[in-house]
């Protein structure tokens, strides 16, 4: 049943460019599929660890400029007699840098913050964001500033005799995105229903208690902290390779304000939250456009909408709808539904 | 009770623990033997769980040494002594509340089971052949501990008795050598203690040696080889349980004369 209804989804949205005509629908979708994908690298810190990071667009955004960067080539002055150049690699190797160095991004985020829980972990992060927006805004030299980096390439996978695409165009951009979303969520689901994600959840609920049965609590933050900025660094590098210009505006606070909406909203701690709070919160603001109502009372509406699922649902969507199937259908195996049952976070 | 000589399993040399100017546990020294079920007891703020603290690296010791089976604890990080075999519970009921009753034993499994984050996230078939193991092996804590709550109940909803019990086989899941129990049968009412008596004795047949902490007479001088008495951060007496009962500063530190007078 499960995998029927896994199956119908996947061929669901595989099959979107096929039958719907409209280009800038699916330029939107694009642009949501990638926020989704940051969006579970989020939950993985915050819905497992139960550390939030305030910082989260800065992996996001360092992808972009990795990605970028190494795409188009630079050349920078380390020292004033020192020049270094980077000839301009494929952009697949670009994409993969981009993903390697922000892993080692969250490993350093994750080895600073090896004792700071909770709002000094969220402080380590916001001013980790911040310090990389203003290297990105004011050295000029490697980043053009607030000049943006434009002109950069598009991915395109060649191997000889068997392949050549290109991903230009929506299309194909649409599939790229969908593919690194299932990945990305099948890495993830991987990993939390497993040993470590056992742990990241010991983690969050008792760390003492953690400790106490052996866990490193550190080693696996640190290991949700690699996965979780690989992934949302591999998000900003399929951004930066879509949109094809990255200014510093990538770090923007709103950014990660979004990934948030989209964990809180869908339910921090499941697999499907995100991508359920993703598609609502990032097709809301086109839905609301296409009433035809003045800018101004769109964002009321989603303003509002947004504080109504939060204190109507305070678990999120998800843990809201599984707790309502479960009154409906207690399962035998199962013991009788409690009030409490939206706390169950994890998914079996 | 044993013919051969017990040899040591936790050394605790001139153990002195401070919380800034206040010294809560006083140059004290104990040894468990291997296979010993031995208490600590004394009045409330007599150091009994600064004591589990420092064996189990949460709290520093300001002087003195820790050691198991050889190996110097102080100094290590609490997952680090967990992995030797020193496992305990606390005091304040400690769960993984949000989750189910079988997912707190898998957490404290998580030593037991072998997979790295490679293998997990390229989906080796042997992780998931090991999740079926570890769940396997759960349900196998859970009927030893005799806890009756279904396994996909949450903790947070079970009945004290049974929370208290889930301590005990979270603790007994990460596979003890020591099993350090602080207070574990209080607030349990009467059926619940005698039961927790019957287990402790099984947790003693898998020859786990432990150390308790509690105030309830019945079980200590019941299950215990051997009783320490703290008073005030010192040792006061050490022996059997019927020289303890007996001893005139234990009583009238702790167990009083009317508890004396009950025992004659």
């Amino acid at each position: 049943m499960r995998r029927v209804v896994t199956i119908a989804g996947l061929a669901f949205l595989f099959s979107i460019p096929l039958w719907l005509g409209n280009f800038y629908l699916l330029h939107v979708l694009i642009i949501t599929g990638i926020f989704i994908i940051a969006a579970m690298s989020l939950n993985l810190l915050l819905g497992y660890t139960g550390q939030l990071s305030l910082g989260h667009a800065a992996f996001f955004g360092i992808g972009a400029y990795v990605s970028s960067l190494a795409s188009l080539g630079f050349e920078v002055h380390l020292l004033p007699d020192w020049l270094v150049t980077l000839d301009p690699k494929p952009v697949w190797f670009a994409m993969a840098c981009a993903i390697v160095i922000t892993g080692l991004c969250g490993w350093a985020i994750g080895r600073i913050a090896f004792k700071v829980r909770g709002a000094y972990f969220v402080i380590v992060t916001i001013s980790f964001a911040e310090v990389v927006r203003l290297v990105a805004l004011n050295w000029d030299e490697l980043t053009q500033g607030p000049m943006a980096l434009n002109n950069i390439p598009p991915l395109s996978v060649a191997i000889p005799g068997l392949v050549d695409i290109t991903f230009i165009g929506k299309v194909a951009n649409y599939y790229l995105v969908l593919v690194f979303a299932i990945l990305a969520y099948v890495i993830i689901a991987r990993l939390v229903r497993s040993r470590a994600g056992r742990a990241m959840i010991a983690l969050k609920e008792n760390e003492a208690l953690a400790a106490s049965v052996g866990i490193d609590v550190t080693k696996y933050l640190v290991l949700a902290t690699v996965v979780s900025a690989a992934i949302a660094g591999a998000a900003g590098a399929l951004y930066a390779q879509y949109v094809r210009i990255v200014d510093p505006n990538v770090f923007l606070f709103i950014y990660t304000v979004t990934m948030v909406i989209m964990v809180v909203a869908g339910g921090k701690g499941t697999l499907a939250g995100p991508v359920v709070g993703g598609v609502i919160f990032g097709l809301l603001p086109e839905g609301l456009r296409s009433l035809a109502i003045a800018p101004e009372v769109q964002w009321i509406v989603y303003g509002v909408l947004m504080i109504l699922v939060v204190y109507l649902l305070p678990q999120g969507i998800v843990p809201a709808l599984r707790s309502l199937r479960q009154h409906r259908h207690p399962i035998n195996s199962e013991p009788q539904p409690h009030a409490d049952a939206s706390a169950r976070q994890v998914a079996p | 009770m044993n013919p051969e000589v017990p040899r040591v399993a936790l050394a605790v040399e001139r153990l002195s623990i401070r919380f800034g100017g206040l010294t809560a546990v006083e140059s004290m020294s104990f040894a468990v033997n291997e296979g010993e079920v031995v208490s600590l007891i004394g009045p409330n703020g007599a150091g009994k769980t600064s004591a589990f603290n420092a064996i189990t690296g949460y709290l520093p010791a300001a002087s003195g040494d820790i050691a198991y089976r050889g190996e110097r604890l102080n100094g290590m990080k609490p997952n680090r002594i967990a992995e030797l075999g020193v496992v305990r519970t606390f005091q304040k009921t400690s769960v993984f509340a949000g989750q189910t009753v079988l997912d707190n034993i898998l957490i404290g499994l998580h030593s037991r089971s072998r997979q790295y984050p490679i293998a997990i996230l390229l989906g080796f078939p042997f992780v998931a052949r090991e999740e079926e193991e570890l769940v396997e092996e759960a349900h196998e804590i859970l009927r030893f501990v005799g806890i009756n709550a279904p396994a996909a109940e949450l903790a947070s909803s079970l009945p004290y008795g049974e929370l208290r019990l889930l301590e005990v086989a979270v603790a007994l899941a990460a596979k003890p050598t020591l099993l350090l129990l602080d207070e574990p049968v209080s607030g349990m009412n009467p059926t619940e203690t005698a039961n927790f008596m019957k287990t402790l004795t099984r947790i003693r047949a898998r020859d786990i040696t432990v150390l308790l902490v509690e105030h309830d007479m019945k079980i200590v001088m019941g299950v215990s080889d051997r009783v320490v008495c703290l008073n005030q951060g010192r040792i006061i007496a050490e022996g059997a349980p019927v020289e303890i009962q007996r001893n005139p500063e234990v009583i009238r530190a702790y167990l009083g004369e009317r508890y004396a007078r009950a025992q004659n």
